[in-house]
């Protein structure tokens, strides 16, 4: 009850708290002086420590199981684990939001603690651009999702937490994956006040490149939670689904790689400085988007976690004065630099970055169509379409092939003019990648043209950042494993899909199924009691085609609150490959549906997604080291 | 004569400009070849040609009509006014159940019978696909 009050009141002292430092910023703004107001800074931390204890204090109702708020009326209930009534703060609407605003307020001040050496005005322009940000998400919040809602009368127990989301993974994806998002909330700002100060240079360049970098970590691993949790809770054994809420997470991190590339050009060349202003602006826009359309209903999903349209109008409209507040500001105050743009030359690192961007941009606006085109058409024509896999894999993969071609090349190129050296190694390589997949590919496939200059595209870049991270020392080594980890990427999804087979069948306790893929037998159920939910085990005895004989436990769980049947996969992880059992109940009847899987490599999947993150933590601590 | 820098504007512009002619083109072109279309078993019943790329039913499993054999399971979607059978293959989500909304994809056999080749699992008990719920009305 108290903590329900406090969790309240602070979150409106901290909306007066950003009232309060607009206006002492505003002041300071013209005043003399190097550095900014120490007031500043102090109610920053201020707004901070509010905004702490209200997410606190949602916490501790949860813990307490104090259904006097609605909001965990709505999602908890007395027999859910610990672990899970925390993680059930943030696993709906309203909490996820002001998780939204303690990553906003937090990101503000370490921006501001971090920024010293920068000029004054371009601080303080950057913390009010942020602060509008911060009020609308305020006025978000307690105007149509507020946290801390009284119930009355007291209700004795809860609704529950959809089961589904009851998962270790799932706990700490939203909290990465916001750090992401908010991250680009900072980039956004600072580039406006960047522009409006002019100051869109090199050194604003190097500074910048860090919240780039570090929203670019969170986002990466963000959306790799999200993904491992895709493929063994939602029992298709697919990790990728294009589904529109995947989409949407994908998209900012197509700009936001595009300007971390972008961002070096501007480092080191002070050019391209629109286009970076552009980009930030963007990626800003698509993670609101992204909210928008994922909270307001239009896209149904697990996320969506209310239909709520007062909402999905609130962010709609907010979206339409940031984007118009932000193009206005670009267009009136931006300047292009052209200073350096005489000597741009075809064959150099500025223009095989350039190159990246245009793949990103398509990558971008394949994603984009196929996620926007099914709901435009169903506003202006209520016809119901969908987009499936085949879209993107027709228009994405292809485009793959010479995207792998120029990453292999491009980072060997130099800056301003350069030309390619050790031509001869590099062609050996080529040939070598080609040689190697041909024989790999034979035998697997059908489409062996596609399927050759595909692999070997990515055995070429795999081979290429690998020599590097043995022969060179320190040079550029984040950009290597960066791109090493992304070849790794690709050819563990392509052998992944290559590979991958499939038993589906229908089978009864004690029966057993053969095929020339193996042999499944179904030993025996059991049943078990937990605190929040009854579980059937099964147990299956699988027989490869090497004739080595595993154990699976797959399961079925039948929870109490809210009644929800999920199946629970059960995998076998190896180097090599995951073997993959989900079963499924089919009511009334005594046949359980199996569905077996053989997916090679699918652990390589995410040690590849490290790789790149790890890249990208590599560039963040150890700029030292690189030129 | 145009300087270098005018000329290697024009060619950029020129490439661009091409470019995402060639993109927006290409989008739109599989767009066209890989959108699924969703019907009722109402749709299917009164439409004139039998669709024949992949398309999505969806309904509710009529109650009682679910058969389970050792490699195929068999229902029945209805929208309440005219109904379809399914013939399927394949693993069956969670929240598959008589008397809850569906939605298969696969391919019309023929106005009566549709090869399903997928059918979509569901997050939540409550939750109806809108498609669904604008199929069977306000039921």
């Amino acid at each position: 009850m108290l903590a329900n009050q406090i969790g309240y009141y602070s979150l409106i002292l901290s909306l007066l708290l950003s009232v309060l430092l607009c206006s002492v910023s505003i002041k300071d703004l013209n005043s003399s002086g190097k550095q900014i107001n120490q007031k500043i800074l102090s109610l920053s931390f201020l707004q901070l420590v509010f905004v702490i204890v209200s997410f606190l204090s949602l916490i501790l109702s949860f813990i307490n199981s104090d259904f006097s708020n609605e909001t965990v009326f709505n999602n908890s209930h007395t027999t859910k684990p610990l672990f899970y009534k925390i993680s059930g703060t943030w696993g709906n609407h309203e909490g996820s939001l002001l998780l939204w605003l303690l990553v906003l307020t937090l990101f503000i001040f370490v921006f501001l603690i971090k920024s010293r050496e920068q000029p004054k005005k371009y601080r303080i322009l950057t913390l009010l651009f942020q602060q509008i940000i911060i009020i609308g998400f305020f006025l978000f919040v307690l105007m149509t999702s507020n946290p801390f809602n009284y119930l009355f009368p007291v209700p004795s127990e809860g609704l529950g937490l959809n089961p589904i989301l009851q998962d270790p993974a799932l706990a700490i994806h939203p909290p990465i994956l916001y750090l992401g998002y908010v991250g680009t909330s900072i980039i956004f700002s600072s580039s406006l006040a960047a522009v409006t100060q002019n100051y869109v240079s090199k050194e604003w360049g190097q500074h910048i490149k860090k919240w780039v970098l570090v929203s670019w970590i969170f986002l990466t691993i963000g959306i790799m939670l999200g993904s491992i949790w895709a493929y063994y809770e939602l029992g298709w054994g697919g990790f990728w689904f294009w589904d529109p809420v995947e989409n949407v997470s994908l998209m900012p991190w197509f700009t936001l790689t595009a300007l971390l590339h972008c961002i070096i050009v501007l480092e080191r060349r002070a050019a391209l400085t629109s286009w970076v202003v552009i980009l930030s602006i963007t990626t800003f826009t698509l993670s609101m988007c992204g909210t928008f359309l994922v909270r307001s209903g239009i896209l149904n999903s697990v996320h969506t976690f209310a239909n709520d349209p007062a909402r999905g109008i609130f962010i709609l409209i907010f979206l339409f004065v940031l984007i118009v507040l932000s193009l206005g500001i670009f267009f009136l105050f931006h300047k292009e630099n052209n200073k350096n743009l005489n000597n741009f030359f075809w064959l150099s690192r500025e223009t095989s970055i350039l190159i990246n961007n245009w793949f990103m941009m398509y990558f971008l606006s394949v994603v984009l169509i196929g996620t926007v085109y099914p709901i435009f058409l169903d506003v202006i024509s209520s016809e119901k379409i969908s987009v499936g896999p085949p879209f993107y894999q027709k228009l994405l993969v292809p485009f793959l092939i010479p995207f792998l071609l120029f990453m292999s090349l491009g980072p060997r190129l130099k800056w301003i003019k350069s030309k390619i050296e050790n031509k001869n190694s590099l062609i050996v390589t080529f040939v070598a990648s080609v040689i190697l997949t041909f024989f790999i590919v034979k035998n697997l496939t059908t489409d062996l043209l596609f399927y050759t200059a595909l692999v070997s595209a990515a055995f070429f870049l795999f081979f290429t950042t690998l020599k590097e991270l043995f022969i060179k020392k320190l040079n550029n080594i984040s950009q290597t494993v960066a791109h090493f980890g992304f070849s790794l990427l690709i050819l563990s999804i392509l052998f992944n899909s290559i590979l991958s087979s499939e038993i589906i069948t229908n089978i009864k306790v004690g029966e057993k199924y053969k095929s020339s893929k193996g042999e499944i037998f179904f030993k025996k159920t059991e049943e078990k009691k937990e605190s929040n939910f009854n579980t059937i085990i099964a147990y299956f005895e699988i027989k490869g085609e090497n004739g080595k004989i595993i154990e699976l436990k797959p399961e079925i769980r039948i929870y109490n609150q809210p009644v929800i049947i999920t199946s629970e996969a059960d995998i076998k992880t190896t180097l090599l490959e995951d073997k993959f059992l989900v079963m499924n109940l089919v009511k009334g009847n005594e046949y359980f549906n199996i569905r077996y899987q053989v997916k090679p490599f699918m652990i390589w999947i995410w040690i590849s997604v490290l790789l790149l993150s790890l890249g990208g933590l590599m560039s963040l601590i150890k700029k030292k080291y690189e030129k | 004569m145009y300087g270098k820098k005018v000329k290697l504007r024009f060619l950029f512009l020129a490439l661009i400009l091409a470019s995402v002619i060639l993109i927006v083109f290409l989008i739109l072109q599989s767009l066209k070849e890989n959108v699924v279309y969703f019907q009722s078993p109402s749709e299917i019943k009164f439409s004139v040609e039998l669709e024949k790329k992949i398309i999505r039913v969806g309904g509710m499993v009529k109650v009682q009509s679910v058969i389970i054999k050792s490699n195929e399971v068999n229902f029945i979607i209805t929208d309440f006014k005219n109904e379809i059978n399914v013939i399927y293959s394949g693993a069956v989500p969670n929240l598959f159940a008589e008397g809850k909304g569906v939605v298969a994809e696969g391919f019309l056999k023929d106005k009566n019978y549709f090869l399903a080749t997928k059918i979509l699992a569901k997050h939540d008990e409550n939750y109806m696909p809108p498609e669904v719920k604008e199929a069977i009305g306000d039921k």
